[in-house]
C-alpha cells in the first residue's frame, strides 16, 4: 500500500455503507410492485401496510440478486443466513420494525478493486445483507402535518458495507463509482441515484498517521458522486478544525446540505436507539443450496475487470483504454462490436474515447442513445484504415452521421467528395507541377533543409484539395526529388 | 319445526354434516337455530360479533351447493371463529380497544379453508386481549348484548372463568352455541380452556395451520386449531384447516393435507403412553389428579401400556415461555401505533405524544406488561442473558421430548393443574396465572401437537381435561387415541346445566 495522502498532517479514514435497490418487479416480502413514481400509497398492499394477520414471504429474485453480487465480488455466500427485526417507531415504518439481517448476513467478505489514476486500489467488504426499505415521510405540502407514502415500504435493498479502507475522498468516490458499475453491470440494480436506487452513507474519521482510529461521523444518503466528494471534503476539514481547536469528535450521524456545502449533525450517539435486534420468527433461516449458487455463477456475465483484462490481451489495448471502455457494459459492447467489425481495435478505442465520448458528454446522453451506431463507426474506421479517406475527412463523415445528415458512410464520402486521391498518375502530375513551380524549395531541400520538404508536401496537399493521401505524397515526392 | 331441529344443537359436527348432506336439515334452519341460542345466552359473553344477514347468506349458499351436489365436507355446518382471526364479514378486535371496530380487507387462511368446505360462520368469539391470558378476563371489548367488557363465563359454573385465551370458543362450544369453533394456542390457549369447559381441542404441530390472518401474539408459538365436543369433530375440522400456505406464511409446513378421520378407529393395543413424572408433582390438584388417573386406567383397559418418562425441564418452560412470547409480542404489537389503523388518541401535541397516548389508551394492563417484559429481554445488554438463554433452553426442552418419544408413542398428563377458578380469583396476580400454564407450555415451546380431552369432573363438578401430546405431525394418532377414550366414556357428551 502506498503512503496515504495527508490532509494538514491528518490521515483520512473512510468506510462506506451503500444501499442498492434490487431490480426486482415486486417487493422483498410482498407482491406489490416497486415501480418508481406511482401515486402515493397505490403500491402498498396489506403486507406493506402491516395490517393485522399479514406475514412476510421472501422474494426469491431478491436472494438471487444478492448471490449474483456476492459472486461478482468474490464473497462467501452464506449457506444459511438469518433475518432479524430492527425495532423502532417511525410513521413510515409500518410494522414498527424493519426486517433486515444482523448477525448472519447472506454475503460475507469480498473486495472491490479499481484504479485511482494509475494506482490500483482494493477495498475490502465486510458484508452485504438483504433488507426492506421504509416508506417516505413527506413534510412539505401538508401544513402542520406530515404525509406518509408507503409505496417504497418493502422495496428490496442490498446494504453493502466496507471496511474503513479508503484514505481520501477521491478514493471513496472511485470506490462508489466502481461499486455502482458492478451492480448495474450485473443488472441487480438500476443505479438511478436521483430516484434513490443507489444511496451511500460515508463513515468518515481522521487521525494522525499511525494513531488509533478517530471517532467517526456518518454522512447519510449521499445520492450523487459530486456531493459525495464535497461532503467528505467538508467533513474532513471540519473534523480537523475541531481537533485542532481542542474539541473531541462526537460520534454522530450527519446530513450534507448541497446548498451550503456543509454537513450538520442529525443525531449524536447519546440519542442512538436500542434497536432490540432479534431473529424474525416469521421467516425461517434463508438456506441457499450450493447448486443454486453454481447456477447463478454459470449465468453471471463477464465482469468489468475480467473484460478489461481481456481487452488488453485480445485487442492489445493499453490498460488505460481497457479500463475506460469497461466503465459500462453498453460502452464495452459498443467498443467490442466496433472493433470486431473494423478489425482496428486501437483506432476504435481512440474514436470512442475521443470523438464519441466528447459528443456524449456534450449532449449529456449515454452510449445507448448515441446516433452513430457501432456498425457505422466501424465502417468509418475501415475507410480511414484502408486509406479511402483521411482522418480529417473521417471527422467530417462522423459529424454528418451524428447530425443525421446521412446514415451510409460510403455514400457520405461520395457526396462530400472526401475520397483521397488514389490515382497515382493524377497525383504525379500535381507533384510535377509543384516541383516545377517551386524551384527555391526544391533547392533548399536538396541542400538538406527538411522544412522545405514539408512546404512542398503542403503545396501538393493544397493543390489536391486535401484529397491526396499524405503518406503517398511523401513517398512520391521523396522518390522524385531523389 | 322438524323433529331434528329442536335439539340439533346437541348434534355433533359429523352428524350435522350427515343430516345436511342427506337434506334432513337445511343450512338455513341450522344457522337460525344457533343464532337464536347465541342471543338467548348472551349473558355468557362468548360472542363479540354476529351478523345474521351474512350468516344466513352463507347458509343459503350452502343449501344451494347441497342441492346442486357440489357441496364441501362441512357444507352448512355452523362454526364460530375466535376473534383473533381476521374476517371480512365480521369485526376483528383481538379483544382489544386498539382494534375496536376494525374490519379486515381479507379473511384469515383458516377462515377461508373452512369456508371452502362450506362451513357457515356464526360470528366472532371473545378472547383475551391479543390472546394474552389464561382466564379470558383480559377483555377490553364488550360482548354482544353487553355494554361494557366483561370476562367470559364458564357454562359449567357461570361464576367461574372458562380459561383462556380461547375462552369464548370453549364456552360457546360447551354451551352448545356452536357445534365447533376455531381457537389459537400459543402456550395452551386451546387446551386449557377446552379442559376447563369439558370439550375437546387440538393444537396441531407448529406450521400445520397457516398463521396468515391470525393477529400475531408470539409468532414462533402461535398455532390455530379446532375446538369441538369430540375428537371426531376435531378431526373433521382439523383436516379442513391444515395445509401448506407458502404464498402467505413462510413458517407454514410443507406437509400435505390429511384426512385425520381415517385413523380414528385405530385400536390402542400395544400403545405406549408416556407419563411424565413432572406433570404429577406437588402443584397438581388432587381432584384433577384423580380424574386424570381414572382416564389413564381406562386406557390400560383399552390395551395401552403406561410408561413412566421424564421431561426434566418442565418447570423451566414457564420462564422460557414468559421471555420468548413477550419478546416476540413486544415487536409484533409495534404496528399498533395509531398511524395506519385501529385506535388513535384524540388530542396530542406531537408524534411521540400521539404514540404514547394511543398505546396507553389502546392496550390493556396485561398487554402492556408483556410489551415491557419483551422490550426488556431484547434490550442491549440483556439479550444474551434472557432471550438467547431462553432459546437455548427451548431447544433442550424439544430434545427432552425427542428422548421421551424413544420410549413412548404419545404422552399423557393433566392439561392444567386445577379446574377452572372463580372470576376475579387470580385477576390481580399475573404470576399465579402464568404458573397455571405449566403443563401446556412444554409442547408449545417444542412445536408439538397437543390436545385436551374431557377426562371427568373434579371439585364442584368442574370438568377436567386430559392432555395428550404427540410427536411432530402425529395429529392423526393423537386424535385416534382421544377418540378411543371417547368411545369408552361419555364425559364429552355431557351438557352443562341450563344449556
Amino acid at each position: 500500500m502506498s503512503t496515504p495522502k495527508l490532509v494538514q498532517g491528518y490521515e483520512v479514514v473512510i468506510g462506506f455503507e451503500t444501499h442498492a435497490q434490487l431490480s426486482t418487479n415486486s417487493k422483498i416480502f410482498s407482491r406489490a410492485s416497486v415501480a418508481f413514481g406511482a401515486k402515493p400509497n397505490t403500491q402498498a398492499c396489506a403486507v406493506d401496510l402491516a395490517l393485522p394477520g399479514t406475514l412476510p414471504v421472501m422474494n426469491q429474485g431478491a436472494v438471487e440478486r444478492a448471490i449474483q453480487f456476492g459472486l461478482a465480488i468474490g464473497s462467501h455466500i452464506a449457506p444459511k443466513s438469518i433475518f432479524a427485526r430492527k425495532n423502532y417507531f417511525y410513521p413510515d415504518l409500518p410494522k414498527g420494525y424493519q426486517i433486515s439481517q444482523f448477525e448472519i448476513p447472506v454475503v460475507q467478505g469480498g473486495e472491490v478493486s479499481f484504479f485511482l489514476g494509475d494506482e490500483k486500489k482494493t477495498v475490502r467488504l465486510v458484508r452485504a445483507h438483504l433488507e426492506e426499505d421504509a416508506g417516505k415521510s413527506l413534510h412539505e405540502d401538508f401544513i402542520g402535518q406530515s404525509g406518509i407514502d408507503l409505496n417504497r415500504a418493502g422495496t428490496p435493498l442490498l446494504e453493502i458495507v466496507t471496511e474503513p479502507d479508503m484514505r481520501s475522498s477521491e478514493e471513496a468516490v472511485a470506490y462508489a463509482k466502481e461499486l455502482h458499475k458492478i451492480v448495474t453491470w450485473i443488472g441487480i440494480c438500476d443505479g438511478n441515484m436521483q430516484e434513490g436506487s443507489f444511496r451511500c452513507d460515508a463513515n468518515v474519521s481522521v487521525r494522525k498517521p499511525g494513531g488509533e482510529l478517530g471517532t467517526r461521523r456518518e454522512i447519510k444518503n449521499l445520492n450523487s458522486f459530486k456531493f459525495m466528494q464535497q461532503a467528505i471534503d467538508y467533513e474532513v476539514r471540519w473534523q480537523i478544525e475541531q481537533i485542532e481547536d481542542g474539541h473531541a469528535i462526537q460520534q454522530a450521524t450527519v446530513l450534507f446540505d448541497p446548498d451550503t456545502g456543509e454537513t450538520r449533525a442529525m443525531r449524536t450517539k447519546e440519542d442512538a436507539a436500542d434497536y432490540r435486534y432479534f431473529p424474525d420468527p416469521d421467516l425461517p433461516p434463508l438456506v441457499i443450496a450450493s447448486d443454486w449458487i453454481e447456477r447463478v455463477r454459470s449465468e453471471l456475465p463477464e465482469l468489468p475487470r475480467a473484460m478489461a483484462q481481456r481487452f488488453v490481451a485480445d485487442y492489445g489495448l493499453p490498460e488505460y483504454d481497457a479500463t475506460t471502455l469497461t466503465q459500462s457494459k453498453a460502452m464495452a459492447t459498443y467498443f467490442e462490436t466496433t472493433a470486431q467489425a473494423c478489425k482496428q481495435a486501437k483506432l476504435a478505442s481512440n474514436w470512442i474515447m475521443g470523438e464519441v465520448s466528447r459528443r456524449l458528454n456534450a449532449g449529456e446522453i449515454g452510449i445507448e442513445q448515441a446516433p452513430v451506431s457501432a456498425a457505422q463507426l466501424a465502417a468509418l474506421i475501415t475507410r480511414i484504415a484502408d486509406g479511402t479517406i483521411s482522418n480529417n475527412a473521417g471527422r467530417q463523415v462522423f459529424d454528418a452521421l451524428w447530425s443525421g445528415e446521412g446514415t451510409d458512410v460510403d455514400a457520405l464520402i461520395e457526396v462530400k467528395g472526401l475520397k483521397q486521391m488514389s490515382d497515382s498518375g493524377a497525383l504525379e502530375k500535381i507533384i510535377d507541377e509543384v516541383i516545377a513551380a517551386n524551384p527555391d524549395n526544391v533547392a533548399q531541400f536538396k541542400a538538406g533543409k527538411d522544412k522545405a520538404f514539408n512546404a512542398l508536401v503542403g503545396q501538393v496537399m493544397k493543390a489536391s484539395k486535401g484529397k491526396a493521401n499524405p503518406q503517398q505524397v511523401n513517398d512520391l515526392l521523396r522518390s522524385k526529388l531523389g | 319445526m322438524t323433529q331434528a331441529s329442536t335439539d340439533l344443537h346437541q348434534l355433533s359436527v359429523a352428524e350435522l354434516a350427515r343430516q345436511l348432506r342427506a337434506r334432513k336439515l337445511s343450512a338455513v334452519e341450522t344457522a337460525q337455530h344457533f343464532l337464536t341460542r347465541i342471543r338467548r345466552h348472551e349473558a355468557l359473553g362468548a360472542f363479540v360479533d354476529v351478523n345474521e344477514e351474512t350468516t344466513l347468506a352463507q347458509a343459503r349458499a350452502a343449501d344451494a351447493a347441497l342441492a346442486a351436489g357440489s357441496a364441501g365436507l362441512l357444507a352448512g355446518v355452523p362454526i364460530a371463529h375466535k376473534d383473533i382471526f381476521v374476517t371480512k364479514d365480521f369485526v376483528t378486535t383481538a379483544g382489544s380497544r386498539m382494534l375496536a371496530g376494525y374490519r379486515s380487507p381479507f379473511d384469515a387462511t383458516v377462515v377461508t379453508r373452512l369456508a371452502a368446505q362450506g362451513a357457515v360462520t356464526l360470528g366472532k368469539l371473545s378472547c383475551d386481549e391479543f390472546a394474552m391470558g389464561s382466564a379470558n378476563e383480559n377483555v377490553a371489548v364488550p360482548a354482544i348484548g353487553h355494554s361494557a367488557p366483561e370476562p367470559v363465563r364458564n357454562p359449567w359454573d357461570t361464576s367461574r372463568i372458562p380459561g383462556g385465551s380461547s375462552g369464548g370458543s370453549a364456552a360457546a362450544v360447551a354451551a352448545r352455541l356452536a357445534p365447533a369453533a376455531s381457537g389459537t394456542d400459543t402456550g395452551g390457549s386451546i387446551r386449557q380452556p377446552a379442559s376447563f369447559c369439558g370439550i375437546t381441542g387440538i393444537k396441531p404441530t407448529y406450521g400445520r395451520a397457516s398463521r396468515y390472518g391470525m393477529v400475531a401474539y408470539a409468532s414462533s408459538l402461535d398455532q390455530a386449531g379446532p375446538m369441538a365436543r369430540s375428537a371426531e369433530d376435531c378431526a373433521l375440522l382439523l383436516s379442513a384447516m391444515c395445509g401448506p400456505d407458502p404464498d402467505h406464511d413462510s413458517t407454514s409446513l410443507d406437509a400435505p393435507t390429511e384426512d385425520f378421520t381415517r385413523s380414528l378407529n385405530d385400536k390402542l393395543d400395544g400403545l405406549r403412553i408416556g407419563i411424565p413424572k413432572e406433570f404429577f408433582g406437588e402443584g397438581l390438584a388432587a381432584d384433577v389428579r384423580a380424574a386424570v388417573d381414572a382416564a389413564l386406567k381406562e386406557y390400560e383397559k383399552l390395551g395401552a401400556r403406561l410408561v413412566p418418562i421424564s421431561l426434566p425441564r418442565t418447570e423451566l418452560s414457564i420462564p422460557v415461555y414468559y421471555i420468548i412470547a413477550p419478546a416476540e409480542a413486544s415487536s409484533n404489537l409495534s404496528r399498533f401505533d395509531g398511524v395506519k389503523f385501529g385506535h388513535r388518541t384524540k388530542d396530542y401535541t406531537d408524534l411521540l405524544d400521539m404514540y404514547k397516548k394511543t398505546r396507553t389508551e389502546g392496550f390493556g394492563d396485561e398487554v402492556k406488561r408483556r410489551i415491557m417484559i419483551g422490550t426488556y429481554v431484547l434490550s442491549h445488554g440483556y439479550y444474551d442473558a434472557y432471550y438467547l438463554q431462553a432459546q437455548k433452553i427451548r431447544r433442550m426442552i424439544s430434545d427432552d421430548f425427542q428422548q421421551a418419544f424413544q420410549q413412548c408413542d404419545v404422552i399423557a398428563g393433566p392439561a392444567a393443574p386445577t379446574v377452572a377458578w372463580k372470576i376475579g380469583e387470580k385477576a390481580d396476580d399475573p404470576v399465579a396465572n402464568y404458573l397455571a400454564d405449566i403443563f401446556t407450555l412444554p409442547a408449545s415451546l417444542a412445536g408439538l401437537p397437543g390436545m385436551s380431552v374431557p377426562a371427568g369432573f373434579g371439585a364442584n363438578d368442574m370438568p377436567v381435561g386430559l392432555q395428550l401430546i404427540g410427536n411432530y405431525l402425529q395429529e392423526g394418532k393423537l386424535l385416534s387415541v382421544a377418540h378411543q377414550l371417547q368411545q369408552a366414556t361419555d364425559f364429552h357428551l355431557r351438557t352443562p346445566g341450563g344449556f
